[in-house]
């Protein structure tokens, strides 16, 4: 069950928001404080990632983040609604070319920057949207309050 | 916490440079504003350009994408884009991203001002 579950509208100004509850509550779910940069930051380029996909599919629907606190991990899926985009984006991360500009490479350098950041992540997509899966060890017993 | 942006000229060595010093969060949404001051001194013949990294709390790819644009910018130009920065949590984005290689990368302006290389 998710511990908090986020919708925004795919704007750009709501990915600070998305990177700050992301903080908030793998804080709260025992996340290693060294870990929290890592987890704003991975978020983060997960989220604009999404925005940049609904906007250039002129898809109005939410991007959804799902935060959910388990026993031992803390895992953050978000997920677009833009069918097969994570499939043709996840190959591309191995020709990931950084000099180029535009969109496409932005998204690139983005997963590119997840899977440099994350050890457990999984980018998976069908007919009905991409998910971003991504999660860190958690101790909960150590959580702040 | 918004970005912010102010440039200085300071004469080194090798001639003037334009200092960019940004503070704030650089990402998706207020990345587009340093692109369009890093375009803006391009534009108006800076071609040699230092960005102090050292107020920025916050660094994504989409910055880096807007750096990386900088520095094909003042290629062409012949010109050089350096950047100072300390703080081990914006480095390592260079680092995974492999631009460590692509940038010069100094500890003070100082230090970026008077390379030549």
């Amino acid at each position: 069950m998710a511990t908090v579950e986020l919708r925004f509208s795919a704007q750009p100004e709501h990915v600070r928001t998305a990177r700050l509850v992301a903080a908030a509550v793998a804080r709260r779910a025992g996340v290693d404080e060294a870990a929290l940069d890592e987890v704003r930051l991975a978020v983060g380029e997960a989220c604009s990632r999404a925005v940049g996909l609904h906007r250039s599919h002129g898809i109005v629907a939410p991007v959804r983040v799902v935060l959910t606190e388990e026993e031992k991990a803390f895992s953050i899926e978000v997920g677009d609604e833009v069918p097969g985009a994570g499939r043709g984006a996840a190959a591309g991360v191995e020709g990931a070319e950084p000099e180029a500009e535009g969109e496409g490479a932005d998204d690139q350098m983005g997963l590119a920057v997840i899977s440099g950041l994350v050890d457990d992540v999984e980018v998976s997509s069908d007919e009905d949207g991409g998910v971003i899966r991504m999660s860190w060890p958690a101790n909960p017993a150590s959580a702040g309050s | 916490m918004d970005l912010s942006l102010s440039t200085r000229t300071v004469t080194g060595r090798g001639g003037d440079r334009t200092v960019v010093e940004v503070g704030g969060e650089i990402d998706v949404y207020t990345a587009p504003k340093l692109r369009e001051q890093l375009v803006e001194l391009v534009n108006d013949g800076s071609y040699h350009l230092v960005v102090d990294m050292e107020g920025v709390d916050f660094l994504d790819s989409t910055g880096l994408g807007v750096l990386v644009g900088g520095l094909k910018r003042v290629r062409a130009h012949e010109g050089s884009l350096r950047l100072v920065c300390n703080q081990e949590r914006i480095l390592k984005i260079f680092r995974i991203t492999g631009l460590t290689k692509v940038f010069p990368i100094h500890n003070t302006v100082e230090e970026a001002v008077e390379a030549t290389d």
